[in-house]
């Protein structure tokens, strides 16, 4: 195991040692002392390191992420683990807006709540939240799943394409052309299974499932009312 | 852009640190507002029959003796100056009105930025840091205190441009946004005898809660009435004699995080702010709810 104290170093000196460490290195546990919330902490990192951030990080932490395991001791700033292509992000407290936004792979776990926008034009990554999320999630949402343990806030999967959204409480209101659907066997499989990557111990069958009903897929000049 | 910081003191033994605890958080926020920064410190309250007022002039030699003086002869009155960087401190027991009428007339040049009994406000063009030491912050004891760092976007780059917004009653307002209605809510508030001093949104904003106190609202009240009447983008962090304020519009555009211990509440656009704080690692850390007021103080 490896430490770096990020007060030293700084943000890019810190990424700059993760990324030119050599294909093959056995160096694959690092720890990040005292990020103090700063920005883009562990981004674009591309290899199967494992990453541990010794408390809250500041806006973007885990972007672009493939391969890396990320695990923030702390709260999230705004845009964790966006546009990831692979990996895990463990967020061990809250995270702030727009988490998991654009990202195309991988699980982001947030083990407190989410605020607003979690989701955001999501393309293919899993999130699963452990408490609450906010307003506008899994906006444009288009492929992927995001189970959310707690309730979520307005405007629920508002314009969403083929993304599933799995929340075992309250739903304050859904968005544009997002419905509650069935939930049969292959999706209590498939969230058990997600559930199951996220260490939680909630019950499956406790969700409910929504997603799109594809009405706003291409123009339609009756539902000018529904954009 | 613009970067908010706010911290508000529960525990009274820490208050001869509170400009101390209060200038790294500034400066963290520098990158979100380079062009000019401001600070709103609750500190010395005058008697009851006293004002405070905070006055500043573009030169930084302007001879504040001629106010202090020129005032007690011309309303009969006590007053007392002390000049801190370009602005000058000043306390006496004359009318509000009076004073503001008098200064207007024999002291066009020199800009009211706060009026109250506790309330002092500093700002100028510059980086936070240069503009914190300027008016000597760093030493400064107080019960809570409220900065702004400006990008601006919507108006010129000039320290009347600067948050914090005072329109008196102690109470300060630093935004981090726009609002798009504030020409009308200007037009409004005069009819209602509320001055201005710029054409700036957060003025208005700052006008409103002011009218709104005045008229016996609490914080809390203003702050909601608030969210009907304004519409825009909009952060606010609102810091009045005794209270501490935070509330976002209902889309939540602006960033803002809060974190409470026994000792303090901070508000900031970005937690790193307030990652310099004693306690900040295990604070309650949590991000402000839209269309939700937080209120510490202020009759709440």
């Amino acid at each position: 195991m490896s430490e770096i104290d990020l007060k030293k170093e700084g943000v890019t000196g810190v990424n700059q040692r993760l990324y030119k460490l050599p294909k093959d290195s056995n160096e694959r546990h690092w720890v990040i002392r005292n990020p103090m919330g700063q920005h883009a902490i562990a981004c674009g990192l591309d290899a199967p390191l494992t990453v541990e951030i010794q408390g809250h990080v500041g806006f973007y932490c885990g972007g672009m992420n493939k391969h890396a395991d990320i695990i923030v001791h702390g709260h999230a700033g705004v845009g964790v683990a966006e546009n990831m292509m692979s990996g895990t992000v463990w967020v061990k407290g809250n995270a702030s807006e727009s988490a998991g936004a654009t990202a195309n792979g991988g699980l982001l776990v947030i083990d407190g709540d989410a605020s607003s926008r979690c989701g955001i034009s999501m393309k293919g990554v899993d999130i699963v939240v452990g408490g609450s999320i906010g307003h506008m999630s899994a906006f444009m949402a288009q492929r992927g799943n995001l189970v959310v343990c707690g309730d979520a806030g307005d405007a629920l999967g508002d314009s969403i394409y083929e993304a599933r959204l799995y929340v075992k409480g309250k739903v304050a209101s859904l968005g544009a052309d997002c419905i509650e659907k069935e939930m049969r066997a292959e999706h209590l499989e498939d969230l058990a299974k997600l559930l199951e990557r996220a260490k939680r111990n909630d019950r499956p069958q406790d969700f409910r499932r929504y997603g799109s009903a594809r009405k706003l897929y291409n123009f339609n000049v009756d539902h000018a009312d529904a954009y | 852009m613009c970067g908010i910081v706010g911290l508000y003191l529960k525990n009274s033994k820490l208050q001869p640190k509170l400009g101390a605890m209060f200038k790294p958080m500034i400066i963290e926020m520098t990158n979100r507002g380079p062009d000019s920064a401001g600070v709103a410190i609750y500190r010395n309250p005058v008697r009851k029959n006293e004002v405070k007022f905070s006055l500043a002039h573009d030169s930084a030699d302007y001879d504040w003796k001629k106010v202090d003086t020129g005032l007690e002869r011309a309303l009969k009155c006590e007053a007392t100056i002390r000049k801190i960087g370009n602005h000058c401190i000043l306390v006496t027991n004359a009318k509000e009105d009076a004073v503001l009428g008098w200064l207007k007339q024999n002291h066009p040049a020199v800009r009211v930025v706060g009026s109250g009994h506790t309330i002092e406000i500093f700002k100028e063009t510059g980086l936070p840091e240069n503009v914190y030491d300027k008016f000597d912050l760093a030493s400064a004891k107080g019960t809570h205190i409220i900065g702004h760092t400006r990008m601006a976007t919507e108006s010129a780059v000039t320290t009347a441009g600067s948050h914090p917004f005072a329109t008196g009653a102690d109470l300060c307002l630093v935004h981090n946004g726009s609002l798009s209605n504030h020409n009308r809510l200007r037009e409004n508030l005069r009819r209602e005898g509320m001055e201005f001093q710029t054409e700036n949104d957060t003025e208005v904003a700052a006008a409103y809660m002011t009218w709104k106190l005045r008229n016996g609202a609490t914080l809390k009240q203003a702050m909601e009435d608030g969210l009907r009447d304004l519409d825009g983008f909009f952060t606010f962090l609102v810091g009045t004699a005794d209270g501490f304020a935070v509330v976002r519009d209902p889309i939540a555009c602006k960033h803002a995080v809060m974190a409470e211990t026994d000792d303090w509440v901070a508000m900031a656009t970005e937690w790193r702010a307030i990652a310099h704080l004693p306690g900040s690692e295990t604070a309650r850390t949590w991000e402000p709810e839209p269309e939700k007021v937080y209120t510490w103080g202020g009759h709440a």
